[in-house]
């Protein structure tokens, strides 16, 4: 699969309160869900993304609480991929079970800027800086989780055993 | 083995587990609430799945934004109570027996040692208070839960914290907890298990182990684990709604670090905005005046909770400065605080009472705050607008200081009252 799109940076412990604050919770919807993403932390976000963007953060993004709204409204504000040093757990779950794709990377985000172009190939396992002209390769998921998202998500998967 | 490793081990039927493996294990108890709920029954019917794997073995507790703070949450609670009645769910509470879920279940005996336990909620962490291994999922592996009965998990490595020496005047699990997240930050147990170890554990009412364990998640930690013993059995002697098998570690268990805490160096804590691992003793606290000071949550909203607050608010009043505001956590806790004068204690402070509800933990209603305002709560969150607008404060602490605080109108020890 690849990814081409612009930067929308961020530093360390972005938590879920901030992709999207606990008083947005009491709809499913995700169009509007995506209309609050970010917005306890960047006002401007959701003005600025367009389809194909790539989020870059520090370490523990999406710390705190367990809430599937916040990978589903990235998604669907149109965010491809979210690049960051670490993520907190429940989101690294969430993102794969409904298919967002993340990046662990504790070099890339360092050096990415906002604004920057990237290109990501996450099948050769690498990140191209098209601004900066700098590279940086992608450990693979293991093949339990490649399984789970070459499925369509964790549901998808769930499915599949309904039928047998 | 730890605990950890032999429950995940007893649960996906096999004799052993090692940290970095992939397994899928059978749970005990998958829970939801009237926030998370209402999306894995959406991916439940979306995939055409019929019925649940077991209606007893799922709970549904709708706390968040209840009772109804409006017709939209309403609307979500509706979902939760229309499932739970279509699949007759055991495990569901209504409005007049609901409390905050992590204190509702373990009183009702639905969570236990030796059980495999997920909900979607973070803080669901809590339970291993009573040996059981307890974490929180999103939405879509609940969904897949109450499907299949199943969980996949990555086995976790293990920090032991061992905690040693006396406890100082006014500690509590909620300043061992908060000193303990500073020490290591909010990632420093990120993807590892927190077992809690050491003879001030050993002395601890479950109360306070529930406090601890219910903050593993505000170091990153899959768990927060305290092994079984008298205290656990005594606790869930009367509760249990099914039989168990605690679940012990070995001695020999392999740990990827162990940490020791001389607690007669722990003061009691404060944690600063906006994220929990900024707590600092309460005698480096400096002035700080208060808005709203909030007692309850999953993390302090217990009986023995509410009981050190009012031992402090005993014939003082709330400074008018201040919102005091009291959510008992169930309706049980509710009932002792009535029986023994907790709640006469707390009206003639000045204090509001709410019903049992998460509230104003997460901004959802019953104490919201506005532009510049500033909290101190007992609650486990202080992240950047978590209690309302982005503009205003979240000081975390425990009971104790919450109630001394809410006397003086800024942030201070007991010993000043």
């Amino acid at each position: 699969m690849k990814i081409k799109g612009k930067v929308h940076k961020y530093g360390r412990d972005v938590n879920t309160d901030e992709i999207i604050p606990a008083k947005y919770l009491d709809t499913t919807d995700e169009k509007e869900l995506a209309s609050y993403c970010m917005t306890g932390i960047d006002g401007s976000f959701i003005k600025k993304v367009k389809t194909g963007d790539i989020i870059v953060a520090g370490k523990n993004f999406g710390c705190g609480s367990s809430r599937e709204h916040a990978p589903i409204s990235i998604k669907a504000a149109g965010i491809k991929c979210v690049i960051a040093e670490s993520f907190a757990r429940i989101f690294y779950r969430n993102a794969i079970n409904i298919g967002l794709s993340i990046v662990e990377s504790g070099d890339a985000p360092k050096k990415i800027k906002d604004g920057d172009t990237l290109n990501i190939d996450l099948n050769r396992g690498t990140i191209e800086d098209m601004t900066s002209r700098k590279k940086f390769s992608i450990k693979p998921f293991p093949p339990f989780i490649r399984d789970i998202i070459s499925a369509g998500g964790l549901m998808k998967q769930v499915k599949r055993t309904l039928k047998k | 083995m730890t605990i950890t490793e032999k429950i995940l081990a007893k649960h996906c039927g096999r004799k052993s587990v090692e940290p970095g493996e992939l397994i899928q294990c059978r749970v005990d108890i998958a829970l939801a609430n009237d926030i998370t709920a209402p999306l894995a029954i959406k991916e439940f019917e979306k995939v055409g799945a019929k019925k649940v794997f077991d209606r007893n073995k799922i709970a549904l507790v709708p706390d968040h934004f209840t009772p109804n703070r409006d017709a939209r949450a309403a609307n979500q609670c509706k979902i939760l109570r229309d499932f739970a009645k279509k699949h007759k769910i055991t495990h569901y509470y209504e409005v007049g027996e609901v409390g905050v879920e992590h204190v509702l279940l373990p009183e009702k005996g639905v969570v236990l040692p030796g059980n495999l336990i997920i909900g979607a909620d973070s803080h669901t962490c809590t339970y291993g208070a009573l040996g059981a291994f307890s974490t929180g999922v999103g939405s879509t592996d609940l969904a897949a839960a109450m499907v299949t009965g199943k969980c996949w998990f990555k086995v976790p490595e293990t920090i032991k914290f061992v905690y040693k020496g006396k406890l100082n005047k006014w500690v509590s699990g909620k300043d061992l907890i908060l000193y303990t997240i500073g020490v290591i930050g909010v990632d420093g147990a990120l993807y590892n298990s927190m077992e809690f170890t050491g003879p001030v554990i050993r002395k601890l009412g479950m109360s306070e182990r529930m406090t601890m364990c219910n903050m593993a998640i505000e170091a990153g930690a899959k768990n927060g684990i305290i092994e079984t013993d008298k205290i656990t059995l005594d606790y869930v002697k009367n509760r249990a709604e099914r039989s168990f098998q605690p679940v012990y570690g070995d001695k020999k268990a392999k740990y990827s670090k162990v940490i020791e805490l001389d607690c007669s160096k722990i003061e009691p804590q404060v944690a600063f905005p906006h994220l929990p691992e900024n707590s600092r003793p309460i005698s480096k606290v400096g002035k700080i005046t208060i808005d709203q000071v909030v007692i309850g949550s999953c993390t302090n909203g217990r009986y023995e909770d509410l009981a050190i607050a009012a031992k402090i608010l005993k014939n003082k009043k709330a400074n008018s400065s201040l919102r005091l505001i009291v959510i008992p956590a169930t309706q049980e806790v509710y009932m002792k605080a009535v029986k023994n004068g907790l709640l006469e204690i707390f009206l003639k402070s000045g204090a509001a009472l709410c019903p049992p509800t998460c509230g104003p933990c997460l901004g959802g209603h019953m104490g919201v705050l506005g532009d510049g305002e500033v909290a101190l709560a007992t609650t486990n969150r202080n992240f950047t607008g978590r209690m309302g607008s982005l503009k205003s404060k979240v000081y975390l602490c425990s009971p104790a200081i919450a109630a001394a605080s809410a006397i003086k109108g800024r942030i201070v020890s007991p010993e000043e009252i």
